[in-house]
């Protein structure tokens, strides 16, 4: 299989009609970023400006505040629209604080991580997708 | 080539695609590339008390990894096919 040349912008699974608008990117370990659109290229690799993580919790859910972004596309698993109609998010969810990047560790919402480790002990650990939360373990 | 060939049919039917992650996702198949992207609409997470936040995305996803159950696939043509690519014809 040769290497994706430059007219596989315009096959039918192009991203084109995904610029400037918000969307969801799911990544191989797990995270979801969401953030508008910017760029792409034949190998999936994404721009995505105002990125945030969403970190949800059971019923809890935290923002962290990215920025301007570009991601790596073999880390891509999925990139979803988000529809603008529907919510956001389901309507029992609780917002945590919108955080800085580097604020994680001082933490002054004890609580949601609290509820982050209950979790986790609660669900079985399948695959890797949750190993990266290990190191918020705050013992 | 024989697979994109064969989603190329599949497309306007619903399929269910799951991912390496467990992810599962039914939706109508827009379009295939020779990568085997796939691009779904009106999708929907299979199990919603499994990933309720999974919510997040209804209007389309391009995926990257899948693995197709057999409720998505119809295997008499793939077989068929299957012979026709062994043959060389």
């Amino acid at each position: 299989m040769s290497w994706p040349g430059q007219e596989d912008v315009f096959f039918s699974t192009s991203l084109a009609s995904y610029l400037d608008k918000k969307l969801l990117v799911l990544l191989r370990d797990g995270r979801k970023l969401l953030g508008i659109l910017r760029s792409f290229d034949q190998f999936a690799n994404v721009v995505l400006e105002g990125a945030h993580e969403r970190v949800i919790v059971g019923e809890l859910y935290c923002d962290i505040v990215l920025g301007l972004y570009v991601i790596r596309g073999e880390n891509v698993v999925l990139i979803g629209e988000l529809d603008p109609e529907r919510e956001e998010l389901p309507a029992s969810m609780t917002p945590g604080w919108a955080i800085q990047r580097g604020d994680l560790k001082d933490c002054f919402f004890p609580f949601f991580f609290q509820a982050q480790k209950a979790e986790k002990e609660a669900s079985d650990l399948k695959g890797t997708m949750r190993k990266r939360m290990e190191f918020l373990d705050l013992d | 080539m024989l697979f994109f060939s064969y989603f190329k049919e599949l497309v306007g039917k619903e399929v269910t695609v799951e991912l390496k992650n467990d992810l599962a996702i039914k939706g109508i198949l827009h379009s295939v590339d020779q990568y085997l992207n796939i691009k779904l609409e009106n999708t929907r997470v299979v199990d919603q008390d499994k990933y309720p936040h999974m919510e997040l995305f209804h209007k389309g996803s391009v995926v990257r990894y899948v693995q197709l159950p057999p409720d998505g696939v119809d295997i008499d043509i793939l077989h068929d096919a299957t012979r026709r690519e062994a043959r060389g014809g």
